[in-house]
């Protein structure tokens, strides 16, 4: 690989993208954005070989471009308690699951929460929170779990956060297939409502419908584009640099003023709350929720597209989720074999390349001195 | 809250706790070492396990044991059992730290990426035997779950009102006990027990001191293979049953043990392992077992806040400050 | 307290009040008992293991008196966490320099500014409330944003944002550390290091900086720049508390110093005072003075 890595160098397209005036990048965004969008029609050969609903019994084209992108919004979520605050959190998938079941449990006539609500006011029969309430309500509810479970937990040390978090992911899937009065336990909830929009004059259908699987891939990628953004504010602010302080040295930034126990609870509420809204979105396009959606693995993966993209890089992060959710769709045929490629590939590209795909660069360059100095330990001896 | 049926079998309940705990401790062990020296979260761990009960599964059939066979097969069949499945497990650890750890260390690679090589190195393994060997062999390897003969046949040896104690139960429990007696005799005793420890408290002076650090570590992650092994052996003679994922819940209990009786000491992962057990039958009796799993990872909350450093402390150099 | 000196130079700002810290057995403070006056700078010296760090720590927080207080200001201070010492108004260099390695010279002094600013994570992530009045300097660059600036305001995350950066380029230039500004501070040499983290102390706006043994390592001659910066320090309104081991820099510096050995005050005085004083010769003498 060394050739091909020192042919990436010579493009060098960090810098170039860097030092290129404003309307070269707006123009080279507009470019993107077009085709990101133009994508789910994508027909032209060769490049519609990149489809995965070519072969019979492939994935429907849209609903994979969905999941890429709200996968995209877990990486961007993630990599803001990971990569930016540097706290390992292994349970993320339970934030994840906390925002589909929280539309659910509101928005959708079935569940046993609305029906609590409507025998108790006496209101009519199928009342439901409307979508747009449901937003809110599943973004303050996974606000404070991330409160609720960073406040305890943030002040022990990273491997027991591990475990903790872990529990954490374990524990909402358990009450969710458990407790049967609130959730349905295993059965899950349906008639999950879906965002609103003109019904089709003809068929009656919603405007968000499985059919026109676009619709929810463009929505999805306008609440990406959205959640980047905003990210990206807090990153190059004095919050961004806190969290950076803190994973530096948590010590001598405490000294400086900065409370790490503010900014790391920031971060999980943050990535929480972003967490809520990929799960939410999820439900709503599934419009079934069920607690085998939320298993333990799924957090694993979550962490994994963090790290193999490159920890602590907004593009790594959302080019690892691409990896991660693209090819086992694209190579389905490989389908019984998939988990175990995935786990040769982690293996390498942890082994060959720590630093991620896209390394953050001041990660790969921590991860530089760190290789030189057990380099130097180990000619010393 | 079923109080009625928790006091009226409290003994039997107890017992059937302290055997689950027993399994715990024994995984917990393979965990605790490995944090010990390289503070390093070994999350392959849980399928070294798994390769253990499946390499009893082999040893069963390599000789041909059945339940129905004769005593002398199922003596010979047992022996093999337990030297095997420690082995095999024990292999499976060493290449794991050969193959994935080992180019890690090298380039002092952050804990991070430790943590998704070995989830890395945990789906490899699982999927080796859930499809890999599946592809080629067949069954009985795949993804369905598989019994093993129980050789040994379930009987009563301890039958007082208040308390009944089966004999696989005691074979476990004494089993248990008397492996982590002799670990942490080892440890504390022997010439490499002492490197072990040294390498553990500072690694730079230890190897100034001389001690070879790639043999310490390469010796701590035989010996917490082994005692997966043996606590797969136990697990399959007293469940009889394997699964390509086993792994993955026991792993996730055994850690919570050994944070839970302090990471890196070695007696606190058979005291966090017991409690571990001991709470989890209780708690699946007074509430109902689907609740088991929450009440594990709350009482392992409680006591981290309370005990950061969990109940006896974590020092595997006893005098680490 | 004696003497004379009460009444010489201004009101006091920090008051260490008959302080006893005991670690199980040991009793690394015994009865030490001094004041640091506004305006001045106060030496702090002994030989190695006299108490000087963990003077030095208790004042900062780290460590709670076993018996006595630490008084800053009037307010009570043992025992606080660290970033609400640092609001009070104490900054600290470390002995073992520890800056951001990552983050450029300009970012790690850009931290030290934001304890004193007042943008919310929420500010920081909408960027519109609340907004407020800034000179024209700060205004963007861009002439619609300009307008628009004019009329309604800026946020307050723009304006501190703005004025964080420009506080801490002058305090770059200040200690001489403009012209690396934004090179990473885990590779700028090693006296670039040691200024970067008085600037970055600084930029917490503190009415006490105090340097722990900043010269360590430095030859004779940035030892006397050191010493010049020091005074500039005092000169911008700053009290400076510095911990020395080298007691040609803190005589040449100090306006009073306290002299500890083995956890106890043994003198307090003027420079030259102290210096005469029998009882800091014997703690000296024999002690190899490894900074000359």
């Amino acid at each position: 690989m060394p050739e091909i890595s020192e042919l990436w160098k010579s493009v060098n397209l960090r810098e170039r993208w860097e030092t290129a005036p404003t309307w070269v990048r707006m123009i080279v965004s507009g470019i993107l954005l077009a085709i990101a969008i133009y994508l789910p029609f994508l027909n032209v050969l060769p490049f519609a070989y990149i489809r995965t609903d070519l072969s019979t019994g492939g994935s429907d084209w849209s609903g994979v471009l969905t999941t890429i992108v709200i996968y995209m919004i877990v990486a961007t979520g993630l990599n803001v308690v990971i990569g930016m605050a540097g706290l390992l959190d292994l349970g993320y998938v339970g934030f994840y699951a906390i925002g589909a079941y929280s539309l659910a449990l509101f928005g959708s006539p079935d569940s046993p929460v609305t029906h609590w609500f409507a025998d108790k006011f006496g209101l009519s029969e199928g009342w439901s929170v409307p979508f747009v309430a449901c937003v809110p309500i599943a973004i303050a509810i996974a606000l404070a779990a991330g409160v609720v479970l960073g406040a305890p937990t943030l002040r022990l040390r990273g491997d027991y956060l591990a475990i903790v978090t872990m529990g954490f992911g374990e524990i909402i899937r358990i009450i969710s297939r458990n407790a049967n009065g609130l959730t349905n336990g295993p059965n899950g909830i349906t008639n999950v409502p879906t965002p609103p929009g003109p019904k089709d004059p003809d068929t009656g259908q919603p405007f968000f419908n499985p059919i026109d699987g676009y619709r929810w891939y463009w929505l999805c990628l306008a609440v990406l584009i959205l959640l980047i953004w905003l990210v990206r504010r807090l990153e190059y602010s004095r919050v961004g640099r806190s969290w950076l302080a803190i994973r530096e040295d948590e010590d001598a930034a405490a000294v400086m003023g900065v409370s790490g126990f503010k900014y790391k609870l920031w971060a999980f509420a943050i990535g929480a709350a972003v967490g809520a809204i990929a799960g939410l979105l999820f439900g709503s396009k599934q419009t079934f929720v069920e607690p085998t959606g939320f298993a333990l693995n799924l957090s694993f993966l979550f962490v994994a597209m963090v790290v193999i993209g490159g920890s602590g890089n907004m593009v790594g992060a959302l080019f690892g989720a691409f990896l991660i959710t693209y090819l086992p769709e694209r190579f389905r045929g490989l389908s019984d074999w998939r988990p175990f490629c995935f786990g040769v590939a982690l293996v390498l590209v942890m082994i060959l390349r720590p630093q991620g795909l896209i390394p953050n660069r001041r990660r790969a360059r921590e991860l530089e001195d760190r290789r030189l100095e057990a380099e130097e330990v180990a000619t010393d001896d | 809250m079923n109080f009625h049926e928790l006091f009226a079998h409290f003994g039997d309940i107890t017992v059937d706790g302290l055997t689950k705990g027993s399994i715990y401790a024994l995984v917990a062990l393979g965990y605790t070492l490995v944090y010990g020296v390289l503070k390093l979260i070994n999350f392959a761990h849980s399928e070294v396990f798994m390769v253990g009960t499946w390499t009893v599964l082999g040893a069963y059939s390599l000789v041909g044991a059945d339940e129905g066979s004769g005593v002398g097969i199922l003596i010979i069949a047992t022996v093999l059992g337990f030297l095997l499945a420690p082995l095999a497990s024990a292999g499976t650890a060493l290449a794991v730290e050969r193959i994935a750890y080992r180019p890690l260390r090298r380039k002092n690679a952050p804990p991070l990426i430790f943590l998704i090589t070995a989830i890395g190195c945990s789906l490899v393994l699982t999927e080796t035997f859930g499809q890999a060997l599946h592809a080629i062999f067949g069954p009985p390897f795949g993804r369905a779950a598989v019994s093993i003969p129980s050789l040994i046949p379930e009987k009563e040896w301890v039958n007082l009102s208040w308390i009944a104690i089966s004999n696989t139960q005691i074979l476990v429990i004494v089993a248990a006990i008397v492996m982590m007696v002799a670990l942490d005799a080892f440890v504390n005793r022997s010439r490499l027990g002492r490197g072990v420890r040294a390498v553990a408290q500072d690694p730079d002076t230890a190897a100034l001191m001389g001690v070879n650090q790639d043999r310490v570590i390469m010796l701590i992650f035989v010996l917490g293979g082994a005692m997966a092994g043996i606590a797969a052996m136990l697990y399959t003679i007293r469940y009889d049953i394997t699964k390509f994922d086993i792994g993955f819940l026991i792993g996730v209990k055994a850690f919570t043990a050994a944070v839970l009786g302090g990471i890196g000491n070695l007696r606190g992962a058979l005291v966090g392992g017991l409690v571990l057990g001991v709470v989890e039958v209780y708690s699946s009796t007074l509430f109902s077992s689907n609740w088991e799993d929450v009440t594990a990872f709350v009482v392992l909350v409680l006591v981290l806040m309370f005990r950061p450093t969990g109940i006896l402390g974590e020092s595997l150099a006893k005098a680490r400050a | 307290m004696t003497d004379t000196l009460e009444s010489q130079a201004g009101e006091v700002l920090l008051e260490v009040d008959h302080v006893t810290l005991r670690f199980g057995g040991v009793v690394a403070l015994n009865d030490v008992d001094f004041h640091i006056k506004k305006g001045e700078i106060l030496g702090l010296i002994g030989p190695n293991g006299a108490g000087k760090t963990t003077c030095f720590n208790a004042m900062t927080g780290v460590y709670r008196p076993t018996e006595g207080e630490i008084r800053f200001d009037g307010q009570q201070i043992s025992g606080r966490k660290p970033h609400h010492i640092t609001a009070l108004g104490i900054a600290r260099t470390f002995q073992n320099i520890r800056l951001f390695p990552e983050m450029t010279a300009l970012e790690n002094v850009m931290v030290g500014t934001d304890a004193r600013h007042k943008t919310s994570v929420l500010g920081a992530l909408f960027k519109v409330w609340p907004r407020v009045r800034v000179d024209d300097v700060d205004l963007p660059r861009n002439r619609v944003k300009r307008a628009f600036s004019q009329t309604f305001g800026v946020s307050r995350h723009y304006a501190e944002e703005r004025a964080g950066r420009r506080v801490a380029m002058g305090l770059l230039r200040f200690v001489g550390v403009a012209d690396r500004a934004n090179e990473l501070a885990k590779n700028l040499p090693y006296g670039y290091q040691r200024r970067l983290e008085i600037a970055r102390a600084m930029a917490t706006e503190p009415k006490l900086l105090c340097l722990d043994e900043p010269a360590a390592g430095f030859n004779p001659a940035e030892k006397e720049e050191l010493m010049g910066l020091i005074r500039k320090i005092r000169d911008r309104g700053l009290t400076v508390l510095l911990i020395e081991h080298d007691m040609r820099l803190v005589m040449g510096v100090t306006d009073r110093i306290v002299v500890l050995e083995f956890g106890t005050k043994i003198a307090d005085g003027v420079p030259s005072e102290v210096a005469r004083n029998p009882k800091v010769i014997a703690a000296y003498l024999g002690e190899p003075d490894d900074a000359a």
